[in-house]
């Protein structure tokens, strides 16, 4: 999860959340992992490598810390509804030993009381998951498997600083199946410098050979203040164009779409991420971990990133959250529109700010112009042309 | 030295014991620093008062090191070598080719000159011109190396270069450092003793010369006057000879330094009157100030009316600005008779005013105090001259605004030329000439001022030297190079009106008037700067540049295909939301020309010429 620094407001001393706020539900919590084998080039998450940090912020460090934010959550959302998904991300959570992840998945559980057949998700790097770690994980009560994958071509792993090997993951992906993990999804990254078209499709066959309930594609960003992005402005390394990321795109949802996997997010296809679906519907989620987003009810609020300074924080019974964001309600119903227009459930009319007669004439003015479709009454959804023009359609609505 | 009382005597003074005179100087050359240390010299300024560049007032003159508005002093001396106490008037003249009508009345005012020249640089286009100008007005010109205490001062070179424009020897050029105050008496006796003293009649009718105007908040406006004949007297109404208005006479007094009132001004003094009028229209600079009860018959020479030579359109980037620019503009009218306008509507830029200006500078000068004195931010259209368009049908078009040109059916087109004088290093000479050339001059004349430095003439289409023409001149001479020019009349040329158009719709504030051998290059280089600047829309955009109906240069904007961010998780929310907030702002400063949306931003680096 990108923990970018965004402008906030202080956190008071009594924790993030204003007086009277509470999450009515549904809630998710997301495990933040900062911790990577090594620093891969276009990698702007907040991660740290064993170099990185020293002794007393290691991995041992950072579990004591975060069973105590777990807690510390459950105090301060006083009637909270049992959690719905759970999402350990990174960084590389599985670098951590599956007895860790469960003692965290344990507390989760122990402070607010998992919902039946909750979603428990961690991402995964091919080259940590062996049988023992998968069956480990599956008895710790994890659900969901998420590889990064990124490609099936060499030059392009390469190029992106991975270390494992074209089959890795795939392998990686089978194994998670035969495990008895039901959903196993892989990421994979197009619009890396030196890819061509046809090692995309390389890389798309190559991910659906592992048969995975799950796929996302991403168009590579190249984050400010990454070795790929000094590379790129030294002209070392030609980004491609825009055309040539609307080709993938377009090739992507062709190919995973025919495979059985339908989209339902921009960026996603296949039997959807519960969790990530919270993102996008603006429901309430508590980020654990250093430098992790949370949302409960209109506040927004991050952690202080630096593992160290996370740690001591929380050693101190303090709260770790580093600023804070009271949305407004325009600013609210931004949000849900930018958000839920991602989605192919379609987003509700009522979304629209404005009278009804004007957002009728803008939605009618996007359907003429092919970016939106209306599939069921009073309800909008992205055409493929609309999926790559998203921020175009936001701003038309937004008008 | 000093008179005793520490400032002017102020009473009539005979004509014999005054001697009017102003600095001609180039920018940077000393002369602020010279009339700064005469207000010393002559005790009309204590030491511990002084500030910088005491005369230049405006905020303007005073960061630029230019002077706009012309300023005089009036400076008791007592000559140690006669010992006869004198009155000098110092007039300040501007120092602009822009202003060079307002330069020739400061000179009609004098009756010698000042000719400041820096040791370490010689002599720059525009003083000549002035020296030219003064020696015209038949003005004793005494020549004064400045500067002698710099390393890089070769006064002997220049002795004989400045010696040898004005017809003395080179020891008659004073030597001087007005930064150290080394030899400002000897100059100040210099003119004592060669400036000719006034000679007008002080029994004949009042005639007095308005060679500055300028308005005052409190007292409407001031006039700075140069008294010719007879007597100017709070007892009389005043008459202004060339619109026969009579006013009252408010006010009259002499600068030293500061206002002093006085209940008369009689021939050959200097200083000011007020009228009692509200704009600077009706008391301008060139007019004869006169006697209304005992009237003159025959006004002062050289009155003119200012005329506009070049015209661009102001917009405020806020349209809803627009009423603050049309009130700012009232106002800087009200102190600047050269000054025109009238509102204007541009499809692309929404309502501003068509500004017709002496130069360049001026337009520079006005577009500066709109934006610092009165907080606008304003987008101009690249300037443009006035054409002179003949129809077939016998008709006569002027041309201020490219828009404004007839379509078809044109005879002929006139355009203004001007005379410029180019001064520079002889090795130069070559660089100078192609690039004449090439903005299509003429080469009249070329003179040595010594076997090192050139003096070239050429007769160059206004257009051409009002957009980049003076930069482009710097850059081929490593700085060397000095410019003058004046206006000299207007010549037939083949011209055309290019016009840009996006997805068919011409785009007025880009059209411009170009000789039709530039029309292509005009056309191309808008055109490629439009399809960098403007951002890719959902639909493609053809950019046109064309004359009439035939297109010249084409380039496409291709229709945006993506534009969403692929990830938008939790972190990612806040960022994504504040990035939409600033777009939305940014949308608001688009304008939609068709169903274009162009940034304001491409706008002004579009219409703006240091890019290239």
């Amino acid at each position: 999860m990108a923990g970018s620094a965004v402008q906030g407001e202080p956190v008071p001393l009594t924790g993030p959340l204003p007086p009277g706020a509470r999450s009515t539900g549904p809630l998710s919590v997301y495990i933040h992992v900062p911790f990577c084998a090594t620093r891969c080039g276009y990698c702007d998450f907040n991660t740290y490598t064993a170099g990185e940090l020293g002794a007393s912020t290691g991995p041992d460090a950072y579990v004591e810390a975060a069973l105590a934010e777990i807690r510390l959550a459950r105090e301060t959302l006083v009637d909270a509804p049992p959690v719905s998904t759970v999402f350990f991300g990174g960084g590389t959570p599985t670098l951590l030993p599956p007895n860790a992840l469960g003692r965290l998945l344990a507390e989760v559980g122990t402070s607010f009381g998992l919902e039946p057949g909750a979603e428990v998700t961690t991402e995964a790097n091919p080259e940590t998951l062996d049988a023992a770690v998968l069956s480990a994980l599956l008895e710790a009560g994890f659900t969901r498997i998420s590889i990064g994958m990124q490609s099936a071509t060499p030059h392009v792993l390469a190029t992106l600083d991975r270390v494992h090997t074209p089959g890795g993951s795939v392998d990686a992906a089978r194994a998670a199946r035969a495990a008895g993990f039901d959903q196993v999804s892989l990421d994979l990254i197009y619009g890396t410098p030196g890819e061509s078209a046809s090692d995309w499709r390389i890389s798309l066959d190559a991910a659906l050979s592992a048969e995975p309930t799950h796929i996302s594609a991403y168009a590579l960003v190249v984050e400010d203040g990454t070795a790929l992005s000094r590379r790129v402005r030294r002209g070392e390394m030609p980004l491609p164009d825009d055309d040539v990321l609307a080709d993938r795109y377009e090739v992507a949802d062709a190919v995973l779409s025919a495979a059985g996997l339908a989209w339902y997010e921009i960026s996603n296809w296949g039997s959807p991420c519960r969790h990530n679906l919270a993102y996008w519907h603006s429901d309430d989620w508590w980020g654990i971990g250093p430098g992790a987003h949370s949302h409960v009810s209109g506040t927004r609020w991050w952690n202080v990133r630096h593992p160290a300074m996370y740690a001591k924080t929380l050693g101190e019974k303090r709260s770790p959250a580093e600023a804070r964001e009271v949305l407004s309600a325009e600013a609210r119903s931004d949000e849900r529109l930018l958000l839920g227009i991602r989605l192919a459930e379609g987003l509700p009319v009522t979304c629209i700010p404005g009278d009804s007669a004007a957002a009728g004439t803008r939605v009618a003015e996007l359907a003429a112009e092919g970016l939106v479709e209306l599939p069921v009454a009073q309800s909008i959804r992205l055409t493929l042309r609309g999926r790559l023009l998203a921020d175009t359609v936001v701003h038309e609505l937004l008008r | 030295m000093t008179n005793p009382a520490g400032r002017a005597d102020l009473h009539r003074t005979v004509q014999a014991l005054i001697r009017n005179f102003c600095i001609i100087a180039h920018i940077d050359h000393g002369k602020s620093t010279l009339a700064d240390r005469m207000l010393e010299v002559t005790g009309v300024i204590e030491q511990r008062n002084m500030r910088a560049q005491y005369l230049d007032r405006m905020d303007i003159e005073r960061e630029r090191g230019i002077t706009i508005k012309a300023q005089n002093v009036r400076l008791p001396w007592h000559s140690p070598g006669d010992g006869k106490d004198y009155v000098l008037h110092l007039i300040d003249t501007p120092g602009h080719v822009d202003f060079t009508y307002e330069v020739s009345r400061s000179l009609a005012a004098c009756e010698g000159a000042i000719l400041l020249v820096d040791a370490a640089q010689g002599i720059e286009a525009q003083t000549l011109a002035n020296l030219y100008l003064a020696l015209e007005n038949d003005l004793h010109v005494i020549p004064v190396l400045n500067k002698i205490d710099l390393p890089a001062a070769q006064p002997d070179l220049y002795a004989a270069e400045l010696a040898n424009l004005i017809g003395c020897e080179p020891d008659d050029v004073l030597r001087i450092s007005a930064k150290t105050g080394q030899g400002v008496t000897e100059l100040l006796e210099t003119v004592v003793r060669d400036v000719p003293p006034p000679s007008g009649d002080p029994n004949a009718p009042a005639r007095a010369l308005i060679f500055d105007s300028v308005y005052d908040a409190y007292r409407g406006v001031i006039t700075y006057v140069r008294v010719v004949d007879g007597e100017l007297s709070t007892r009389d109404r005043l008459l202004m000879m060339s619109t026969k208005a009579a006013h009252e006479t408010l006010e009259v007094g002499v600068i030293s330094p500061e206002p002093v009132v006085r209940k008369s001004l009689s021939a050959g003094e200097v200083g000011y009157v007020i009228p009692g009028v509200k704009n600077v229209r009706e008391a301008r600079v060139g007019d004869t100030i006169t006697s209304a009860t005992k009237p003159a018959t025959v006004a002062l020479g050289g009155y003119r009316d200012p005329k506009p030579m070049v015209f661009s359109g102001l917009y405020p980037l806020d349209g809803s600005e627009y009423p603050a620019l049309r009130e700012a503009l009232d106002k800087l009218q009200l102190n600047d008779a050269a000054l025109v306008y009238e509102p204007e509507n541009s499809a692309a830029l929404g309502f501003g005013f068509r500004v017709g200006f002496l130069g360049l500078l001026h337009l520079e000068i006005v577009r500066e105090r709109l934006e610092r004195e009165h907080g606008l931010s304003l987008i101009s259209t690249a300037p443009n001259v006035v054409y002179r368009v003949e129809t077939e049908s016998g008709g006569e078009v002027i041309v201020t605004n490219p828009s404004e040109m007839p379509g078809g059916k044109i005879a002929r087109i006139f355009e203004p030329v001007v005379k410029a004088m180019v001064l520079c290093p002889s090795e130069f000479t070559g660089a100078v000439m192609e690039l004449c050339q090439s903005r299509r001059g003429s080469l009249t004349a070329i003179d040595y001022l010594s076997e090192t430095r050139v003096e070239l003439r050429y007769t160059l289409p206004l257009a051409e030297i009002i957009f980049d023409f003076f930069d482009a001149l710097k850059s081929r001479t490593r700085g060397y190079a000095s410019l003058d020019y004046e206006l000299s009349g207007e010549q037939e040329s083949e011209l055309v009106k290019v016009d840009i158009l996006l997805q068919g719709e011409p785009v007025d504030a880009f059209s411009a008037i170009v000789h039709k051998d530039k029309a292509y290059s005009y056309g191309t280089m808008m055109a490629s700067k439009l399809r960098e600047l403007i951002p890719r829309q959902q639909f493609e955009v053809p950019i046109q540049a064309a004359i009439g109906a035939r297109v010249i240069a084409r380039e496409n904007i291709r229709a945006i295909r993506k534009d969403v961010l692929a990830k938008c998780y939790g972190g990612d929310i806040s960022r994504k939301r504040k990035l939409l907030e600033k777009q939305k702002e940014g949308k608001k400063r688009m304008k939609t020309i068709g169903r274009v949306e162009v940034p304001q931003e491409a706008f002004i680096a579009a219409l703006s010429t240091s890019s290239d």
